[in-house]
């Protein structure tokens, strides 16, 4: 009896079906649900926990929350890498989580936690999105 | 929240190297073994160079 694992992985590449997109977007939104689609809960598990952790201590140490419409290139890339923390993004952007500015070494620290915690965010969901469509074993 | 420059990067090192380990292997013993060794080199590249720079400052 094949395994989850397995039946994922004998898909064909390049097959039509809605799972690999569903994935890749399922986990940049909350991370480690792609992951969970996919029957891998303990990967899930740790992503979610990993990068929720990034994104609470980056909170913690007033790191800033980037916003696009500054015109500066810099706080446009900044954006972008915290994009990749999908719903908490959001979540920061509606009840105004966060520093406007990094006040301090800290939370300059904490700054780089949510980009960070963005990016890895963005790796977790083309990671998921790969098992999906057979490119990754297992 | 504070944290100590030394327990941030403990941290950072920790989470980043958790989601490396499961993302950029494909064995569990092979994730394991990949998240220690990054976070052996994040933690390590840190001290060595606080002791550069404190080299350099003294």
């Amino acid at each position: 009896m094949a395994t989850d694992a397995q039946q994922v992985a004998q898909r064909i590449p390049g097959e039509k079906s809605s799972l690999p997109a569903m994935v890749l977007i399922a986990g940049w939104l909350i991370p480690g649900l792609g992951h969970l689609i996919l029957g891998k809960w303990i990967r899930a598990l740790l992503l979610f926990v990993s990068i929720v952790s990034m994104f609470a201590i980056g909170l913690a140490m007033q790191g800033k929350i980037y916003s696009p419409s500054t015109g500066d290139i810099l706080d446009i890339l900044g954006f972008a890498g915290q994009l990749g923390l999908g719903l908490l993004c959001g979540l920061a952007h509606a009840f105004g989580w966060g520093a406007a500015s990094s006040v301090n070494t800290l939370a300059d620290y904490g700054t780089k936690f949510l980009v960070v915690g963005g990016l890895l965010n963005y790796i977790a969901a083309v990671d998921a999105h790969s098992l999906a469509n057979g490119r990754k074993a297992s | 929240m504070t944290f100590s420059h030394f327990s941030a990067v403990l941290l950072f090192s920790l989470f980043t190297s958790v989601v490396f380990g499961i993302t950029q292997r494909a064995e569990p013993k092979m994730m394991i073994r990949f998240g220690a060794y990054c976070f052996v080199l994040f933690v390590g590249a840190v001290i060595i160079a606080s002791w550069v720079m404190y080299g350099i400052k003294h």
